[in-house]
């Protein structure tokens, strides 16, 4: 079973969440998809032993084969190439890879090269195998890495996703082939108005999904409510704890140093099996 | 010399704009004939690279000098490349600083900021 681990900000429990689900799973696999701030391996701390570089293409102008007639410039919708004293120069940051120039140039002066846009790291932490996808500062798009990082997934074991936060493009990616969505939120008006959005989005996507509820202090009625009337299960509240924090400001796994979060993060476990099969 | 300069109407009144990427529309004023020119900024509506086409559309009309508040670093690259040196505006008067151009008095702006990038909502 494949299962990502969504919220609609950051800082709600994402990591927490699917690094715990990793390791409470025993023999299992986790992605970080959160390419622009991974951070699952500071908690499972793998033993790299690979690295490949995630690459997108874009042009290559052959100058000499440029007649100036400005199709690939008049083309781009990013405004990625300017013509300027009878060259095409490429402004390499704001392309976004669409191939586009290269199709429309008359002459054949435009080819395609790639260019690194981050890395996949691979390793092992215990029993979990350890993806994480590394963008590289600066770069339009993560979705190339989560690409090349879904490729990874295998069917031998339970997969957890570490999805980016949001709703955007980089989530969609995430999410496409995945069985079950674990939401996470906080009880807060601000968590419930991202969680409304992630919400829209596995409601699009039609995946089946449940809410972790991260940092209670008590009832929260405006949320548990509206839970309720979409028919959404509440799969686990997670009350606050200082333990808890103290534990992650270290960089260590609860289910790995307290029992009764490994019995917690079992008992998700044992919860979500599966759930997609039934929906 | 052809000057361009970013403004927010098509009039000799108008004050200088803000931004030279996705200003309405750029003043070309030749400083021999006393000629001006209103143009539409074509690249006032772009998802992004805004300063790339206005620079291109600046080059294209054949100016030699921009006069404006801030230049960004794409745009700047473009204009240097096509040889177009970069005033920098001395408040919103179009004809006080085509004045100031005249007689040298307007510095040359060096101080490229890096973009206003990704807030063109092209989203990720």
């Amino acid at each position: 079973m494949k299962t990502a681990v969504l919220s609609g900000k950051g800082g709600t429990g994402k990591t927490f969440v699917s690094v715990n689900l990793a390791y409470a799973a025993g023999k299992s696999m986790y992605i970080d998809c959160d390419v622009e701030e991974p951070n699952g391996h500071i908690f499972l701390k793998p033993t790299v032993d690979g690295t490949e570089s995630v690459c997108v293409l874009i042009p290559k102008v052959n100058q000499s084969k440029c007649s100036g007639c400005r199709k690939c410039v008049d083309f781009c919708r990013f405004n990625a190439l300017a013509y300027i004293r009878d060259r095409v120069e490429v402004f390499e940051d704001i392309c976004h890879s669409c191939g586009g120039c290269s199709l429309v140039c008359p002459e054949g002066a435009i080819t395609e090269k790639p260019k690194e846009i981050g890395v996949i790291k691979s390793g092992n932490s215990g029993d979990v195998r350890v993806i994480s996808g590394i963008m590289d500062t600066g770069e339009e798009s993560g979705v190339p890495i989560i690409k090349q990082l879904l490729e990874k997934t295998w069917e031998e074991t339970d997969v957890f996703i570490d999805a980016p936060p949001g709703s955007a493009c980089t989530v969609m990616e995430s999410i496409r082939d995945i069985d079950y969505c674990i939401l996470v939120t906080e009880p807060t008006v601000f968590g419930l108005h991202n969680l409304k959005m992630v919400l829209e989005l596995v409601d699009i996507f039609k995946k089946p999904h449940g809410v972790v509820i991260n940092k209670t202090v008590g009832p929260f009625p405006v949320l548990e409510n509206y839970l309720k009337s979409r028919n959404t299960e509440i799969l686990m509240e997670i009350k606050y704890d200082p333990v808890l924090g103290d534990l992650n400001s270290r960089g260590m796994i609860a289910a790995k140093e307290n029992p009764r979060y490994h019995d917690m993060f079992t008992e998700l476990l044992s919860g979500i099996e599966g759930k997609a099969a039934h929906v | 010399m052809i000057a361009a300069i970013p403004v927010e109407v098509n009039n000799m009144g108008s004050c200088i704009n803000k931004s030279l990427g996705r200003t309405p529309y750029f003043l070309f004023y030749d400083t021999i004939n006393k000629v001006s020119k209103f143009v539409d900024n074509s690249a006032a509506g772009s998802q992004g690279g805004a300063g790339i086409k206005a620079a291109q559309l600046i080059a294209d009309n054949g100016a030699n000098a921009v006069i404006a508040p801030a230049c960004g670093k794409n745009a700047a690259d473009v204009l240097t490349a096509s040889g177009i040196k970069i005033y920098r505006s001395s408040g919103c008067s179009l004809k006080d600083n085509i004045l100031a151009l005249e007689d040298g008095k307007l510095a040359e702006l060096t101080d490229i900021h890096p973009g206003f990038h990704r807030h063109g909502g092209s989203g990720k």
